[in-house]
């Protein structure tokens, strides 16, 4: 594994996106960022700004209102860039998946890497899934190698 | 220029300061984390992040912005240089200010109101160390007669002992120097903030990797200049340097962000005011 590769897995920073969620999965992302759970630990930091993120942690589900933003915000993302639904509304559409402004899941709008469900979800969980994403990113890098 | 010991060791210290600012720059985070009961991440850290930033594909917002992160660490370096080569103090202020203008020409190129505000919140910051700072080397140059580090490193008395004030000040203009709170309004390095990443926001992969390295260089420029305040011994100098920079960190977990009008307000009375008592005090002991 290269130093450059080394490094992508040891530095993810993280940009969370609220798609209009009722903050139960957000409050468990940063409850994640907390001493108890310490996720700077393996180097993830929560950063405010889409050019220099490497995942996004979208909660809640995707409406009309505001999928161009968050179409926006990815676009915004340079590659190599993970995405990771965070909770059963931005996995489906959870409980307002019939509502007639929904879309439904994330996925609607932008690729999904990994989808966490959950209401709330467990910053455990969370924790688990940004593991998941990477071991997913390293896959990727490795699959080009040998090709 | 003869290729002497005392010029290979200049060469050496220079070489090793963007290592030494981004080792520096894990011991913050891992001090940080434990002040606030957590683990923190590995030591060198600082060199993943930078090493991911490199290679991540660039969103380059125009033609400016590459150049002014290249001529930010490009000026950090002759910054760096002035203290490593022992030459002039003043040359080393006024090179870091040109690092800075880079920066603030960098963020204004860009058409993002974020970038735009931080940019003129550098400004401010900018306004709020430089004139301290100079009044510092002033008040060393009145000791010792000389503003070229080579003169002042020869004086024999430790510059502690005649200006305690100043090093007090040196506190201030170090943390507003590593961007942390509460004097961090232009961009600070990892909380979310009001205005995204301020200064630092239209940056993105290599260009953010060049001013994150140049950042390093400043600080530890500026650590240099702190060491002067014990020059006959580096160890303790050296020993001074590090303790304002653990005193920047507990600052910096102990205090929230002030507004820009606070800042320019604490940092000019703390900074004018103790130096020129000092000063006052020297001159009416009559050494100087």
């Amino acid at each position: 594994m290269g130093l450059i590769q080394k490094s992508q897995l040891k530095s993810p920073w993280v940009l969370h996106f609220d798609c209009g969620s009722c903050n139960g999965c957000d409050i468990e992302i940063l409850a994640a960022l907390t001493p108890k759970f310490d996720l700077e630990r393996f180097g993830i930091v929560n950063i405010g700004d889409p050019k220099q993120a490497d995942v996004l942690l979208v909660t809640g589900p995707a409406n009309k209102r505001n999928h161009r933003v968050l179409k926006n915000l990815y676009n915004q993302m340079p590659q190599p860039k993970l995405v990771i639904a965070v909770g059963t509304c931005a996995c489906t559409g959870g409980v307002f998946h019939n509502c007639p402004n929904v879309l439904g899941g994330v996925d609607n709008v932008v690729p999904v890497d990994v989808y966490v469900p959950g209401c709330a979800v467990r910053p455990e969980q969370i924790i688990d899934a940004v593991v998941l994403a990477l071991n997913k990113l390293a896959g990727l890098a490795q699959s080009e190698e040998e090709e | 220029m003869a290729l002497n010991t005392s010029t290979i060791i200049s060469i050496v210290f220079l070489a090793a300061m963007p290592f030494l600012g981004g080792i520096l720059m894990g011991v913050d985070r891992r001090l940080t984390a434990r002040m606030q009961n957590r683990m923190g991440p590995p030591l060198i850290q600082p060199f993943y992040d930078v090493l991911k930033l490199w290679a991540k594909e660039p969103y380059i917002a125009n033609n400016i912005q590459p150049l002014m992160a290249f001529m930010y660490l490009g000026f950090a370096m002759l910054a760096a240089s002035f203290v490593a080569f022992q030459l002039d103090l003043l040359l080393m202020l006024f090179t870091t200010a040109l690092a800075d203008i880079c920066l603030i020409v960098a963020a204004f190129s860009a058409k993002s109101p974020y970038s735009y505000i931080g940019g003129r919140r550098e400004f401010l910051v900018m306004l709020s160390y430089e004139p301290v700072l100079l009044l510092v080397e002033i008040a060393i140059s009145l000791v010792t007669g000389t503003f070229i580090i080579k003169g002042i490193r020869a004086y024999e008395t430790p510059l502690l002992l005649l200006l305690p004030a100043a090093y007090v000040v040196m506190q201030v203009v170090l943390v507003v120097e590593m961007k942390k709170s509460p004097f961090d309004v232009s961009g600070s390095a990892h909380a979310h903030q009001e205005l995204v990443r301020g200064v630092y926001t239209e940056f993105s992969g290599y260009t953010m990797a060049l001013v994150e390295v140049g950042h390093w260089v400043k600080v530890v420029t500026m650590l240099a200049i702190v060491g002067l305040f014990w020059a006959p011994n580096p160890f303790i100098g050296t020993a001074l340097a590090l303790a304002l920079f653990v005193g920047a960190i507990l600052i910096d977990n102990v205090y929230p962000r002030l507004s820009w009008q606070r800042m320019l307000k604490t940092t000019w009375t703390i900074g004018f005011g103790l130096v020129i008592v000092n000063l006052l005090a020297l001159s009416f002991g009559g050494v100087i």
